[in-house]
């Protein structure tokens, strides 16, 4: 880029109602964007929160009693249905990420299409594992 | 076929395949402790300690650590570089990120070898 043009002041639009109400992203790019949300989230809390019970649940029986215990409430079930949306989710789509990085599936109707697939696996293997955990 | 001199240490390079490698390595790790979930038979506190007590799971856990701790350092920095235009704060994430992350691993060995 030359330098005149960098200096060109070139608008943006990316307000924050332009970024939630106006701005539709195409299905692939949700796939990027809930593989990132879904990374983060696995990185804090979930990493935490999953290292603490394996810490209590391994350290003693009481503390591997009160895990059990602590898996039925409804909140915590609520959040690790979210833990395993996020983890299957994440999972998914860094396969379709391999895949590409090997030109597997890189044209326009393929990619799509491995977007769709992603975003349904995701949501399927959590009901699978939320109907287990219920 | 864009043909271009790579210079510099080639940290891009080599985050990007770790990443890579890290995520295939907690892809298997993942898959065994699924199908050790669903296998269906209800879970004792003797069977919990014992499966964790075996050489092999703890250095396919602390394996699965380690590939966390890597993976989630690159995932992490690409998204800080994205979204956080301000040096000083993307460095305070940053070693924010580190530090948790260093802090994961070194539970996860507290953990195992208790």
């Amino acid at each position: 880029m030359s330098s005149a043009a960098a200096k060109k002041h070139r608008p943006k639009y990316l307000s924050l109602p332009a970024i939630l109400f106006e701005i539709r992203l195409p299905l692939p790019g949700w796939v990027s964007i809930l593989h990132r949300i879904s990374g983060a989230l696995l990185v804090f809390p979930f990493t935490a929160w999953l290292l603490y019970m394996l810490d209590v649940s391994l350290a003693t029986q009481q503390g591997f009693d009160r895990i059990q215990g602590y898996l039925q409430l409804p909140l915590v079930k609520l959040g690790l249905l979210l833990f395993i949306w996020a983890f299957c989710h994440h999972f998914c789509a860094g396969i379709r990420y391999l895949l590409l990085d090997l030109n597997r599936g890189v044209e326009l109707r393929l990619a799509r299409a491995s977007s769709a697939v992603v975003i349904a696996a995701g949501l399927l293997l959590t009901a699978y594992f939320g109907t287990k955990l219920w | 076929m864009v043909k271009r001199l790579v210079v510099g240490a080639h940290y891009g390079l080599r985050d990007w395949l770790a990443q890579r490698v890290t995520a295939a390595l907690m892809a298997v790790y993942a898959l065994i402790v699924a199908g050790a979930f669903l296998s269906g038979q209800p879970m004792t506190y003797g069977a919990w300690r014992e499966l964790f007590a075996r050489g092999w799971m703890r250095v396919a856990t602390l394996l699965f650590a380690a590939s966390l701790a890597w993976h989630a350092w690159v995932g992490t920095r690409d998204i800080l570089m994205d979204y956080v235009k301000h040096d000083g704060l993307r460095l305070a994430l940053e070693v924010l990120t580190v530090l948790l992350l260093a802090g994961y691993l070194s539970w996860t060995i507290e953990i195992l070898w208790r």
